[in-house]
């Protein structure tokens, strides 16, 4: 056992929480406010590596692993959710598929440009018709000589609005079963026949690009096709697998940067002639935040462990995603507690932290999926 | 060109600092590289990049000091060598840091040596100009400009807010002030390269030293924290009354009029 992170990972962890704290953190409001997705702070981003951590430098990587690329993801959701999500959905939605299914032609043209940061990829999932049930996904590519033929809607697609490419999955036909058979297939966002709107008005993470793309009669060479035909339902289970340790690390990075605003308000607020923290009630309250955000880092880290390792991690990335973003939400709420009717306002910046919280519970799996997800792992 | 670094690992005067029994405590505080000598980091890269050349970044310190000097070679410094010096010095003071460094480099051909205008810790600014004196080389201090064309160097330098000019040649000495650069965060390339990047230890035999050739000159009586900031206090009535007591308040109780 090994508790202890290397000097790289130290490294990585105090490099991003400096830039998170001198260059996100200060923006935070008005991103959140002006619901603008901050393009210049993701081009900074890039050229730091941040984009490309966990891909090997042959792809324009920086060959870190995935638990620095979890503690890079911590660090700036501790500081701003909506720029943790797109971070978080760049690298484990946008470009993980390509490097995880892609030809070495696809890595080459595609992976190589998001490692280094030059351009973002999305992940087309959900349908307005096909959410939790992602299987039930009703887009369809049909074959055309040398090209698919796309038609159907997507909704909630993260960076969609600011991506050079989709991934979208579709319907290529049917299975020996006779169910409908999915595919994953890379789409350029200036396709013809392609619109993307970014139009929604949302509760949280309101400076992350969030868009529906509609596909009406796109056209893409077969070569598009991300890896094998047919195999859509595995690579988006895997890919998903992947994502919830950035979700969780997200989640770790809320509940923390709420427990550290929450304790610092708290030893200078006074009241009844003393400062809050000196009452049993917030004290309590305090030791919960911090006692949840430690568990919730342990379970984030050994996830990210197991994957590192080769070693099966779809369940432990459940554990993680489930306790770390409801932990996220929690401490968020009772950092507002806290605050008082401080809390209630903008300006403190803690019930941003509950509104950018509650979609971590929703989005890459809600917390009922993963209880599902958990549940079947036990055999049931 | 031979582009040398003094770094010192110190402590985050912005985190919180415990001290007890004139000893600031380890456990509690967090370590950083010394702010000014991360001006003097970004310089020397810089200079490589226009010049050439190679960059070496040098701390005298303890094992711990390796974090700072893997952070450097991050930044992009190609070098670090750690004279370590926990198990063979108690204590030391600016003469020892600069005897020790003196000795390293006697050896070496230095074109540039950059160091950090102060450490935030101690605070002396010496160690920089003690050791340019011992080697006999031309030094500036607390700079905010530096052109190098062939071999006259031109710097701009910080004097209480003006700004003075000097012109000299290399080999030199200078120690950086705020205003020289924006120091570079290192990157994730550059992060993962630092592992591979050569880390020489040396101790202070390695040097032909002995403990007593770098003995302190000075001996530090008691550390401790500035008295905690009180609150302010709030005049009350009109401008005129305000400004009555205001005076009065700086004459007899401040006594600073
Ligand atoms: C800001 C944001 C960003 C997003 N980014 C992306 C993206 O980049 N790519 C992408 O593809 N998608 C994205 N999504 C979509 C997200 O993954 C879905 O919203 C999520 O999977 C839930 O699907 P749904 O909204 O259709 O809800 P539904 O599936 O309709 O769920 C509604 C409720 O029913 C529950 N439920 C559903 N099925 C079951 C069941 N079998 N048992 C028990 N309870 C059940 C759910 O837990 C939930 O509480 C994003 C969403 C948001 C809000
Ligand atoms: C939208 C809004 C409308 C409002 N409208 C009005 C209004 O019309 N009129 C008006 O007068 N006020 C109004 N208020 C103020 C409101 O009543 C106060 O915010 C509330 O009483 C809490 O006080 P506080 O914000 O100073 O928090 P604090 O008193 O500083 O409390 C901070 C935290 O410390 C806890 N705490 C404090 N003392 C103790 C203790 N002894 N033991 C344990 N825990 C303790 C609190 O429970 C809380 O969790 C409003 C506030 C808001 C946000």
């Amino acid at each position: 056992m090994d508790f202890e992170l290397s000097k790289e990972q130290l490294m990585v962890k105090k490099m991003v929480k400096e830039f998170a704290d001198e260059v996100i953190q200060p923006r935070a409001i008005e991103i959140d406010k002006e619901a603008k997705f901050p393009v210049d702070i993701f081009e900074q981003m890039g050229e730091l590596g941040l984009l490309g951590i966990p891909f090997p430098e042959e792809y324009g990587g920086a060959g870190a692993d995935t638990l620095s690329y979890a503690l890079a993801v911590e660090e700036i959701g501790r500081v701003c959710g909506s720029t943790g999500l797109s971070y978080a959905a760049a690298v484990s939605l946008g470009a993980s598929p390509i490097y995880y299914f892609g030809t070495e032609e696809q890595k080459q043209n595609y992976l190589v440009p998001l490692a280094k940061g030059e351009a973002l990829a999305s992940f087309g999932l959900t349908e307005p018709n096909a959410g939790s049930d992602a299987g039930g996904t009703q887009t369809t590519a049909v074959e055309d000589g040398d090209d698919y033929v796309i038609n159907g809607e997507k909704c909630f697609i993260t960076n969609a609005g600011y991506a050079k490419f989709l991934i979208v999955t579709a319907i290529t036909g049917k299975n020996e079963k006779g169910q409908n058979a999915i595919s994953s297939i890379i789409v350029p966002a200036d396709t013809k026949g392609i619109t993307i709107s970014s139009d929604y008005d949302k509760m949280g993470v309101r400076g992350s690009d969030t868009a529906e793309i509609v596909l009406n009669d796109v056209r893409v060479p077969k070569e598009n096709l991300l890896g094998e035909a047919h195999k859509g339902f595995n690579q988006f289970l895997h890919t998903l697998d992947g994502g919830r340790i950035s979700i969780a690390a997200l989640g770790l990075g809320i509940a923390q940067g709420s427990l550290d605003r929450a304790l610092s308000y708290a030893k200078e607020r006074k009241q009844f002639g003393k400062p809050i923290s000196s009452f049993q009630a917030i004290q309590f309250k305090l030791a919960d935040m911090a006692m949840e955000v430690e568990l919730a880092r342990n379970m984030v880290h050994k996830a990210a462990w197991l994957k590192d390792n080769n070693k099966p991690f779809g369940k432990e990335a459940a554990y993680a995603k489930l306790y770390a973003t409801e932990t996220a939400f929690r401490n968020a709420n009772q950092a507002i507690q806290i605050h008082g009717g401080y809390g209630y306002m903008r300006e403190y910046e803690v019930e941003r932290y509950l509104r950018d919280a509650k979609l971590l519970e929703i989005g890459e799996g809600t917390s009922e999926i993963q209880r599902m997800v958990i549940a079947r792992q036990l055999g049931c | 060109m031979n582009i040398y670094v003094l770094l010192k690992r110190t402590f985050d005067t912005e985190e919180k600092i415990d001290v007890s029994n004139g000893r600031i405590e380890d456990e509690s505080a967090e370590f950083i590289i010394n702010p000014y000598d991360e001006y003097a980091v970004e310089e020397a890269i810089n200079q490589r990049d226009a010049h050439g050349g190679e960059v070496t970044v040098v701390t005298v310190g303890d094992e711990e000091s390796e974090k700072q000097l893997r952070t450097a070679l991050a930044m992009g410094a190609d070098k670090a060598v750690l004279i370590n010096t926990e198990d063979d010095l108690e204590d030391g003071d600016q003469y020892t840091t600069a005897k020790i460094l003196h000795a390293f480099f006697a050896e070496k051909e230095a074109d540039l040596i950059l160091a950090g205008n102060v450490a935030i810790d101690e605070a002396s600014g010496q160690v920089g100009p003690r050791l340019a004196e011992a080697l006999g080389i031309p030094f500036v201090t607390t700079i905010t400009s530096l052109k190098i064309e062939d071999n006259t160097v031109t710097i701009e330098k910080d004097v209480e807010g003006d700004v003075e000019i000097v012109e000299t040649s290399l080999p030199l000495l200078v120690t950086c002030q705020q205003g020289l650069n924006e120091p570079r965060y290192p990157s994730l390339p550059g992060i993962m390269k630092a592992k591979k990047k050569p880390l020489e230890e040396l101790e202070i035999d390695d040097l032909d030293l002995e403990e007593d050739d770098v003995e302190q000159k000075t001996k530090t009586i008691d550390i401790y924290l500035p008295p905690e900031k009180e609150a302010g206090r709030v005049l009350e009535g009109d401008v005129d009354e305000q400004v009555k007591e205001l005076v009065s308040l700086l004459k007899n109780e401040k006594k600073v009029l």
